[in-house]
């Protein structure tokens, strides 16, 4: 119990400080996992857009893919981003193994079937007929998917929350293609489990509070927006 | 069209993952022989040493290095696949026969500590201040005790294979014995939280007693003797190995700049060097 109280004095302390190594800690799991949701974004959404507005052969099939994925294990998308980035590997080549940009590739994968889920689900849900209505008022195509888009924020951006929140917090797939490099690839979580293993729990603690707090500010702006736009 | 959007919506994705990271293939390129990756026991980064050592030679020889911190075991494997340049491991068993398969060249000796055999400081299975690991081991080998093994082919799960092997035991499968899969300062938090015997590394277990609760029951027998060694992945092997690097690695751990660093590392700490130099000395002539 002290070692928790230790934690979270040691965590004021090393914010309030503005410790380098913290501070460059953080900002680095944010920009890696910013980018990789933002990725995810692109692909998931228009994916989910695509499956969600069209029928097709095996759509079943795939939707049920597409549900697995959001529980897909970081441990193994990061053995199978690492076994393709050796450099004797398929995409050595990019030699970027060890490097922040194969932890946003891997965080990608690991956000991307998350956000497409949910966005399937989002525009899924809205009434069939509304399509319809969109494009009796002389809408393009394109300009029907902005408008489902917009109708479909709220449940959009849980998705977009949600796919950040998988990647901010995921550790596996981080240490293995990123190597937990001091001032290079470590990261909050990497950290958190390389301080673990030294026997050090209070600055543990600490790197875990930093990271809920990032978590927390983050969502706090998401949902802002999102309940902004609430319907009344 | 539709298939055309979604199609430049994954261009522009990787786009930005290539834009955003800072690194277009011709960088890389030019990047590549300037990357070293160590890979290395996890003994060396839990203990803090290599957070000293590894500033010091990318200042001096502008090599920026990657240390990838696993067991000696995986390090070897990531050797033999040619994924790492250098290796700073303690498995002489396997390192030798890393050497038989032409996977490496020029092995040095660079420090050595020991392991140290610890447990509850209760110590139901009575094996404090003995002389021999394999007879503390025959003692642990018996109902009411638990052991944790590291169970991850690391340099401590081979000696440990050894001194069981010495002892004439059978682990395996025994309800005494069991395996954590983790690295020393984890296994040694979860036997403290078991109150379970261990074998460490005494540098990892230095670094980490403080909230640890484990003490020290048996040490120096000379099969405990822990040996850290620098090897070279094979180029003439791995054409994409950077030899160069991995040369000016192993010559700066033997360096004497270095090897002072080792003889008072800890010191300041713990009140006693967690590792004793060694370049230029031979494996026979350690523990003497």
């Amino acid at each position: 119990m002290d070692l928790i109280f230790e934690g979270i004095k040691q965590a004021f302390f090393l914010l309030l400080s503005f410790d380098r190594e913290v501070i460059g800690i953080t900002w680095l799991s944010l920009k890696i996992s910013g980018t990789a949701t933002f990725v995810s974004l692109f692909i998931g959404i228009s994916t989910g857009m695509v499956v969600a507005l069209n029928d097709f052969p095996g759509r079943r099939l795939v939707v049920s893919l597409i549900n697995t994925g959001m529980g897909l294990p970081p441990v193994v998308v990061g053995l199978f981003v690492t076994i393709f980035l050796w450099r004797n590997g398929p995409l050595g080549f990019l030699e970027i193994l060890y490097t922040p940009a194969a932890m946003i590739l891997a965080q990608a994968i690991i956000a991307t079937p998350i956000v497409t889920g949910i966005s399937l689900a989002a525009i899924q849900q809205l009434p069939r007929n509304l399509r319809l209505q969109i494009l009796a008022l002389g809408a393009t195509r394109i300009q029907m998917v902005w408008i489902l888009v917009k109708e479909a924020k709220l449940p959009l951006l849980a998705a977009v929350m949600a796919g950040f929140g998988g990647v901010i917090s995921e550790v596996g797939a981080s240490i293995m293609v990123g190597g937990n490099i001091k001032g290079y690839s470590r990261v909050l979580t990497t950290a958190t489990v390389m301080e673990t293993s030294r026997g050090n729990f209070d600055i543990a603690i600490a790197l875990g509070i930093i990271l809920l707090l990032l978590a927390f500010v983050i969502n706090a702006i998401l949902t802002g927006i999102q309940q902004r736009e609430r319907p009344r | 069209m539709k298939r055309f959007k979604v199609f430049s919506a994954v261009m522009a994705a990787i786009g930005t993952v290539v834009l955003l990271s800072g690194i277009t293939p011709a960088q890389a390129a030019d990047t590549a022989q300037k990357n070293l990756i160590l890979a290395t026991t996890t003994s060396t980064q839990d203990s803090g040493l290599l957070d000293v050592l590894i500033p010091i030679f990318e200042k001096k020889t502008g090599y920026f290095v990657k240390t990838i911190a696993v067991g000696s075991g995986q390090a070897m494997t990531m050797g033999q696949k040619g994924e790492a340049d250098v290796l700073l491991v303690h498995s002489p068993a396997a390192e030798k026969q890393f050497m038989a398969d032409g996977c490496g060249v020029d092995r040095k000796l660079i420090m050595h500590n020991d392991f140290i055999i610890v447990g509850p400081p209760a110590d139901p299975a009575g094996i404090k201040g003995a002389k021999s690991a394999a007879k503390a081991y025959k003692k642990i080998a018996a109902p009411g005790s638990i052991y944790m093994s590291r169970g991850d082919n690391s340099g401590t799960h081979s000696k440990e294979k050894a001194i069981l092997k010495a002892a004439g035991i059978n682990a395996e499968g025994q309800k005494w014995y069991q395996q954590t899969g983790l690295g020393m300062g984890q296994t040694l938090n979860v036997s403290a939280e078991k109150k379970a015997y261990t074998l460490a590394d005494r540098g990892t277990y230095l670094a980490v007693k403080k909230n640890l609760g484990l003490d020290i029951l048996v040490e120096g027998d000379a099969i405990l003797l822990n040996i850290y060694h620098v090897i070279g992945v094979n180029p003439a092997k791995w054409p994409k190995v950077n030899a160069a690097g991995a040369k000016a690695f192993s010559d700066f751990m033997v360096s004497k700049e270095v090897q002072d660093i080792i003889k008072t590392f800890g010191v300041d700490k713990f009140g006693s060097p967690l590792f004793s130099p060694d370049a230029g000395k031979t494996v026979e002539s350690l523990g003497k």
